[in-house]
């Protein structure tokens, strides 16, 4: 089974990294940008758990180590 | 008279600065043991826990957030939970937030640069074992390293932190300024350090083990060793 976990800074966070990307884009030329916000991306294959005991496994795994939930937020997408 | 403090150094996988603090320790008389990060128990007689600068585990995922999770870490919580000292610098205060024994989280510098210079700071609080030495309010100089110190916290676990008097360094001018133009790196309220609620762990982005010696910028770093020894040995 595949999941994928995006982590992203909580809205209030200020993102260093975001605005200088959302400067480079701009001086790309590129036009209409309003904001840039970066994340992560895990890609997870679960082996001999699904359902129920999938979505604990991964919801702890997210609070344990792959979000910083002083700063973080994260969304569990199953595929 | 007792025995000299016994203090243990965690060394992970890409730790720099375990020596520097290994021999600012043992300069001002401190027994110093280093140990593997894989040990599932500290030295006995382990007074003082460091963990040392560096760049553990290459800084993945987030800066000393693997490390937090390394099985010496529990040795570290327990040791701490018994009021045990435990000290760490830099990549140590990341990891030491990380394994949540000091609140708050070290994210990107404001600026998005490494910074790596002197910095004046203010001693915000004597009242412990690692500040004793220090007066209320002095102006020290350590050196800064890193490119992740920008110290966050809630606002809620801000006032907590104020109202107990918890902030331990606050970065500030040479005069003891501590306003916007002398925060290098956007921390809140130029926070520096700062400890747990029994004021036995402490974690401090810059660097007292290499101002130890005038030959390398001065030795305002000095006492934080200097008090912590003389604590065992009252």
């Amino acid at each position: 089974m595949k999941t994928r976990v995006v982590v992203t800074l909580k809205p209030s966070v200020l993102d260093p990294q975001g605005k200088a990307i959302e400067g480079a884009l701009k001086s790309l030329g590129l036009e209409g940008f309003a904001s840039v916000r970066q994340g992560k991306v895990f890609d997870i294959e679960l082996e001999g758990v699904e359902g129920d005991a999938a979505n604990a496994l991964i919801q702890q795994a997210c609070e344990k180590l792959l979000a910083n939930t002083i700063v973080e937020n994260f969304a569990i997408q199953h595929g | 008279m007792a025995e000299p403090l016994k203090a243990a150094v965690l060394l992970f996988p890409g730790s720099n600065r375990e020596n520097d603090v290994a021999r600012a320790l043992a300069a001002a008389g401190a027994r110093v043991e280093i140990v593997w990060h894989e040990s599932d128990h500290l030295p006995p007689g382990t007074d003082l826990a460091v963990l040392p600068g560096g760049f553990s585990y290459g800084d993945y995922l987030r800066c000393g957030a693997i490390a937090a999770r390394a099985r010496v870490m529990e040795a570290v919580t327990t040791h701490a939970a018994r009021g045990g000292l435990v000290l760490g610098i830099c990549n140590g205060f990341q990891i030491l937030c990380e394994a949540g024994l000091l609140p708050g989280v070290l994210m990107r510098n404001a600026g998005l640069k490494f910074i790596c210079r002197m910095q004046t700071l203010r001693v915000e609080t004597t009242e412990t074992p690692f500040t004793r030495a220090y007066a209320k309010g002095q102006v020290v100089k350590y050196a800064l390293a890193h490119g992740e110190g920008a110290y966050m916290a809630s606002p809620e676990e801000m006032k907590t932190l104020k109202q107990t008097g918890r902030i331990a360094f606050r970065y500030c001018d040479a005069q003891g300024n501590a306003d916007a133009a002398a925060n290098p790196n956007g921390s809140l309220n130029n926070v520096a350090g700062v400890y747990n609620s029994d004021f036995n762990v402490l974690g401090l982005m810059p660097h007292p083990e290499n101002l130890i010696d005038p030959l390398t910028g001065g030795t305002d770093g000095r006492p934080v060793f200097a008090g912590l020894v003389a604590n065992m040995t009252h």
